[in-house]
């Protein structure tokens, strides 16, 4: 939890996120208007105030970051123009290439295996993607029935479609630096 | 008219009734939807929470291929439209070439709104509909440049001339928890639990959405949340298609019904809907 001075987090995270964090005055709209805070360990005005001060660490091993569900209601509320669901991408990006242990597995495991279903295919492909996510999360019996009964209306399919520029994808995805499946 | 259509991976596999829905609607309303080729995934959540040039950079390559159409692109899942505007906002090469559209804006267009009300055969009297926006159709307003991002208007303006009666309610754009559905179930029921019950409480018989996400999040984990609370929760969840479907044309309805997992058809019986 010591303040970094070398490379300060909130420049950092600003740049990144093509926003001014220091404009946050602790208000705390973004933290009454989240759906998610009664499971987040972190609140969000308090990430701010936390990359102000430079807690990188704490920041990038909190579950708060995987739970936000981008909902956009801080962004479009914030009386300073904060763009605070875009910070918790930011975060959750460096979280990803810092390669420490995150504060919450399943969340990067379903972006990884969704995203590893449009590398091969260029679209999503649920039946291998659930099947994918399964394997590392090992909770094989969660939603069986869910699956059998979206499968029964038509909605899950047994084949995948495939698009021409495969090649295309390909190269996007090696162009992209270091994300989830790289 | 015609248009691009870019119906993304949702409205070609758990979406079918939204795909089907939207196709039989702008077939009647004299708008051609013309598939955009080989389109790709938007790279939906899992891009933009994790790879900033992937989030890009995917629904780029469907933009550029929109563009050499020389149409506009209608884009119908909120969560793709959303992906779609905020690459042709970082690109903004692209964007002046293509317009893109969702849906209810789309048919909240004068003209496509006049079509609509002259086709109306079966109106949706007695009807009382909660229409529920969630979060990526209007947020956030610097990309979806919506105005009235608390309190959205189309597909309120739309039930309306459907002959539908519209509840006023505070959970409009509240979020379902999107794809936190796999991974953190809990949490959506949670959340749509609450959307359900205020929708209930404002005396709605059914929700109507433009997103596949928000669909699928209430529609299919009311059975779950009835076991969970020892109390019944089952409220049809359409899609506004769906609706404009059964007001101007009742006929092909039938099949989108057998997709829900909540049954809408004892409530549209009971109204003498169907």
């Amino acid at each position: 939890m010591v303040a970094e001075t070398n490379h300060p987090l909130d420049a950092l995270v600003s740049k990144i996120g093509k926003t001014d964090v220091l404009a946050c005055y602790q208000c705390k709209k973004c933290s009454a208007g989240c759906p998610v805070t009664p499971d987040m360990d972190i609140l969000p005005h308090q990430v701010i105030r936390m990359i102000q001060f430079g807690m990188k660490e704490r920041l990038l091993n909190s579950k708060t970051i995987w739970l936000c569900a981008s909902c956009e209601t801080c962004t479009a509320r914030c009386p300073n123009d904060v763009d605070l669901a875009k910070v918790m991408d930011v975060l959750r990006q460096m979280a990803i290439n810092s390669g420490e242990p995150l504060g919450d597995s399943r969340v990067p495991f379903f972006h990884s295996a969704f995203l590893s279903s449009i590398r091969k295919r260029g679209r999503i492909y649920e039946l291998e993607m659930i099947a994918k996510y399964k394997l590392k999360t090992r909770e094989f019996k969660k939603d069986i029935k869910l699956g059998i009964m979206m499968f029964l209306r038509g909605k899950l399919k047994l084949v995948s479609s495939k698009i021409k520029g495969k090649k295309e994808i390909k190269d996007i995805f090696s162009q992209a630096k270091k994300g989830v499946t790289g | 008219m015609k248009i691009s259509y870019y119906p993304g991976c949702s409205l070609h596999g758990t979406a079918k009734e939204y795909d089907e829905s939207t196709r039989a609607v702008c077939y009647q309303l004299g708008i051609e939807l013309i598939e955009l080729e080989d389109w790709n995934c938007c790279g939906a959540s899992s891009a933009h929470c994790t790879d900033e040039f992937l989030s890009n950079a995917l629904p780029e390559r469907n933009l550029k291929i929109a563009v050499k159409t020389g149409m506009d692109l209608l884009v119908p899942c909120a969560a793709c439209y959303s992906r779609m505007m905020t690459a042709g906002k970082e690109n903004p090469s692209l964007k002046p070439t293509v317009k893109i559209r969702n849906l209810p804006e789309l048919l909240r267009e004068e003209d496509n709104f006049n079509r609509i009300r002259e086709q109306v055969k079966t109106p949706l009297e007695g009807l009382k509909i909660a229409c529920y926006y969630g979060c990526l159709l209007t947020r956030p307003p610097k990309i979806t440049e919506v105005k009235d991002y608390e309190n959205p208007q189309t597909m309120d303006d739309l039930v309306g001339i459907l002959g539908g009666e519209t509840v006023s309610w505070p959970y409009k754009t509240e979020c379902c928890g999107g794809s936190l559905a796999i991974t953190h179930t809990d949490i959506v029921k949670r959340l749509t639990r609450k959307i359900i019950e205020m929708a209930m409480e404002a005396e709605a018989d059914c929700l109507v959405t433009a997103c596949p996400m928000c669909q699928a999040n209430l529609d299919t984990r009311q059975d779950e949340i009835s076991r969970d609370e020892g109390k019944e929760y089952n409220l049809p969840i359409f899609y506004i298609t769906e609706l404009i479907g059964l007001a101007i044309d009742g006929k092909k309805s039938r099949r989108w019904w057998k997709r829900h997992f909540v049954d809408p058809m004892p409530l549209l019986n009971s109204r003498g809907l169907i």
